[in-house]
C-alpha cells in the first residue's frame, strides 16, 4: 500500500509528499524531516517571500480602479467568488424548485395541460467558466493532436513529404491567435451555420484557435522522433518483413512515444496560453472572457478578482502539465529518463 | 557443383557528390551448408557492406547473391541479422522481443502454443530463461547480444549473418558469449556469416576466414580454411601451434600485406 503511494507521487512529480507518506509509516522521522524541509521548506520559502514582495510593491501603485490589490485583498475576491458560486446554485435549485411546484398544480387542475419546463439562466459563476475554458482547451487540443500526430508519423517516415510540408510548419507557427482570431471568427460564421447549434459560435471559434496554434509543436516533435529512429530497428523490421502498418504500430509510434509526448506537453501550454487570449476576443464563457468582463467592469474589486483568474489559470496551466507528465511517464518505455 | 550460398562477382556502388564510389567490387565467395565464415579486414574496408548486400538491406550494383539456388535482393527471415548494438526494441521484454520474431516468421505455421515453447527454447539456448522477463535496459551488454542472438535463431534462419556481435563487449564477456555460440553451433551446425575485426575469434569460431584487401574497391584477399578440429577449446588452442599458425597467418595479411596506410 504505502509502495503504491509513493510510487503514484513519484509517477505523477508530486514527490514533495513521499517524505509525508514516509513519516506517517513511521520510516525513520528524523531523515524524513529532514527531507521534507528540504523539499517543501525551501521552495515554501520562496513562496512566502514573494508574498511579502507582493505586498510591499502592490502597496506603492494607485490606478485609477484603486491601488493594485495585495494577496490579502486577492484572497478576499477569492472566497467571494466561491460565494457567489454557491448563491448562484441555490438560485438556480430554488427555480427549479418553483417550476415543479407550478408545474404540478398545473397537472392536478388539468391533467391534459401543457406543462413547459423552461432551462434556468442565471450567469456563469466563476466555477462554470473554470469548467467552460478546460472543456474548449480540451476540445482544441485533441483536434490538434488528432491531425499533429498521425501527419508527424507520416512525413517523419517521408523525406519527401517532410520537405513539401516543412516550409508550411515554419511559416504557420510563429501566427500568434490573435491574428488567426478575425479569420477563424469569420469562416466559423460562414460555415458552421445551424437552425440548432450543438456547440455556440463562440465556442467553435476559440477551440479551432487553440487547435491552429497548439497543432505545430506535436507535429514537429513526432516528426523528428519518428524520423530519429535508430536505423537498425527499421532494419529488424526490414529482416521481419512486417508490412507497413505493423511497422508503424509495432517500432515506429513506441520508439518516438517520448518525443511524442514532448511535443503534446509544449501543445497543451501553447494551447492554454492562446485558449485565454481567444476567449477574450470571441467572447467564449470561460476565464478569458471574465477576465475581460471585469476589466471591463472597472470595480474597486475588478483588479483584485482579475488576479484570481491570472493565479487560477497559473494553476490549472500547471496541473495540466502535470497530468501530460504523467501520461508521459507511464506510456514511455524508458521510466529512468529525467523529464522536467 | 550449386553451393548453399553463392556470392558471385558483387560490385556496389555507393552515389557521392563526386560521382559514384566503389565500395566492393568483384567479390566472389561460395559457402557451403553447415559452414562458419568469418569476414575480417580493417574498419572501413566494406566488410559490413558484403553482410548487408547478402541480407538484402544493400543492393549490389553488379553480380548477385544466390542462397538455395534463389536469388536474394530484399530482406527475410532466412537470413536473420544479428546487429552490433544488440538492437532490441527497448519497450518490449527479452520474451517479448523474440516473441515479435516468431510470431512474424511463424505466423499461420506454429500454434500458439508450439510458438511459446519455441520462444522458451531459443531464450534458453543462450542461456537467458532467468531473465527473460526483464526489459533491455536492466541488463546488461552481454545478456542483450544474448537476446539478439536468440532472436535471430528463432526466426530460423538458414544464413545467419552476424554484423561484429561481440565488438561492442569487453574481452571476457565476449569469451563467455564465443563459447556459448560454439556450443550452439555444435547443436544446430548453422550456417553463418559473421564479420569481425578480431583475429582470435575469427579463428577460434570458423571453419574458413575471408580476409578482405582495404577499400576503396575492395574485394577478396586471402581465403584461409581453419582446420583444426572441433570441439575446439579456447584454453587447449592458446599453445596449439596449428592455431598459432593461423592466427600469425591473418595477422600477416592484415598488418603485412595488407596494412592501412593511414590509421
Amino acid at each position: 500500500m504505502k509502495d503504491k503511494i509513493i510510487n503514484f507521487l513519484e509517477l505523477t512529480g508530486f514527490t514533495w509528499f513521499v517524505p509525508l507518506v514516509k513519516l506517517a509509516t513511521g520510516e525513520s522521522p528524523t531523515q524524513q524531516l529532514r527531507d521534507l524541509a528540504k523539499m517543501v521548506g525551501i521552495p515554501l520559502l520562496a513562496i512566502v517571500i514573494f508574498l511579502g514582495l507582493w505586498h510591499v510593491g502592490a502597496a506603492k501603485v494607485i490606478t485609477s480602479l484603486g491601488q493594485v490589490p495585495g494577496p490579502v485583498q486577492v484572497w478576499e475576491q477569492a472566497g467571494n467568488l466561491v460565494d457567489e458560486h454557491y448563491i448562484e446554485r441555490e438560485k438556480e435549485k430554488k427555480f427549479y424548485e418553483r417550476q415543479d411546484i407550478r408545474n404540478a398544480k398545473k397537472l392536478e387542475k388539468n391533467p391534459d395541460a401543457k406543462i413547459k419546463v423552461r432551462p434556468y439562466t442565471g450567469r456563469e459563476t466563476y466555477f462554470d467558466q473554470i469548467l467552460t475554458s478546460l472543456w474548449t482547451v480540451f476540445v482544441g487540443f485533441v483536434i490538434a493532436s488528432l491531425v499533429a500526430i498521425p501527419v508527424g508519423i507520416i512525413s517523419g517516415l517521408s523525406n519527401t513529404l517532410y520537405s513539401a510540408l516543412n516550409p508550411l510548419i515554419q511559416v504557420f507557427k510563429p501566427i500568434s491567435p490573435l491574428a488567426w482570431l478575425p479569420i477563424v471568427t469569420m469562416v466559423v460564421s460562414a460555415v458552421y451555420v445551424s437552425a440548432d447549434p450543438m456547440f455556440s459560435k463562440a465556442f467553435v471559434t476559440s477551440a479551432i484557435t487553440v487547435t491552429l496554434c497548439s497543432l505545430w509543436p506535436t507535429l514537429i516533435n513526432t516528426a523528428v522522433g519518428v524520423s530519429s529512429i535508430d536505423r537498425d530497428l527499421i532494419n529488424v523490421g526490414r529482416v521481419l518483413r512486417l508490412n507497413y502498418l505493423t511497422t508503424v504500430f509495432k517500432i515506429v509510434i513506441p520508439s518516438s512515444i517520448p518525443m511524442i509526448f514532448t511535443g503534446l506537453r509544449i501543445s497543451l501550454g501553447i494551447g492554454w496560453m492562446v485558449l485565454i487570449a481567444a476567449e477574450m476576443l470571441a467572447q467564449n464563457p470561460g476565464l478569458g472572457k471574465f477576465v475581460w468582463d471585469e476589466f471591463q467592469n472597472g470595480s474597486s474589486n475588478s483588479l483584485s478578482r482579475i488576479m484570481v483568474a491570472v493565479l487560477t489559470i497559473g494553476i490549472l496551466g500547471f496541473l495540466l502539465d502535470r497530468v501530460m507528465l504523467t501520461m508521459q511517464k507511464f506510456f514511455s518505455y524508458d521510466k529512468n529518463a529525467v523529464i522536467r | 557443383m550449386e553451393k548453399y550460398l553463392n556470392i558471385s562477382n558483387v560490385s556496389i556502388d555507393f552515389p557521392t557528390p563526386n560521382g559514384p564510389f566503389r565500395a566492393l567490387d568483384n567479390v566472389s565467395l561460395t559457402i557451403d551448408k553447415g559452414e562458419f565464415v568469418s569476414i575480417i579486414g580493417h574498419s572501413g574496408c566494406g566488410k559490413s557492406t558484403v553482410m548487408n548486400i547478402v541480407g538484402g538491406l544493400y543492393q549490389a550494383t553488379e553480380g548477385g547473391v544466390i542462397l538455395e539456388g534463389k536469388e536474394v535482393n530484399e530482406p527475410g527471415p532466412d537470413r536473420a541479422i544479428v546487429f552490433q548494438n544488440h538492437s532490441l526494441f527497448p519497450w518490449l521484454s527479452c520474451y517479448e522481443n523474440v516473441e515479435l520474431a516468431v510470431k512474424s516468421v511463424f505466423k499461420g505455421k506454429k500454434s500458439p502454443k508450439e510458438m511459446k515453447e519455441w520462444i522458451d527454447h531459443n531464450i534458453e539456448l543462450v542461456h537467458m530463461s532467468h531473465a527473460k522477463d526483464k526489459l533491455p535496459a536492466e541488463i546488461s551488454g552481454g545478456m542483450k547480444q544474448r537476446i539478439g542472438i536468440a532472436r535471430a535463431l528463432a526466426m530460423e534462419p538458414k544464413v545467419l549473418l552476424m554484423d561484429e556481435p561481440f565488438g561492442a563487449l569487453d574481452a571476457l564477456t565476449r569469451a563467455h558469449l564465443q563459447d556459448s555460440l560454439m556450443e550452439i553451433q555444435t547443436d544446430l551446425n548453422n550456417t553463418v556469416i559473421m564479420i569481425t575485426h578480431d583475429v582470435d575469434e575469427a579463428v577460434l569460431l570458423s571453419d574458413k576466414i575471408i580476409m578482405m584487401t582495404n577499400g576503396p574497391a575492395a574485394t577478396i584477399g586471402e581465403v584461409l580454411d581453419v582446420k583444426l578440429e572441433r570441439p575446439r577449446k579456447r584454453l587447449d588452442l592458446s599453445d596449439d601451434a596449428e592455431y598459432n599458425h593461423y592466427r600469425s597467418e591473418v595477422i600477416h595479411f592484415l598488418h603485412e600485406r595488407h596494412a592501412r596506410k593511414v590509421a
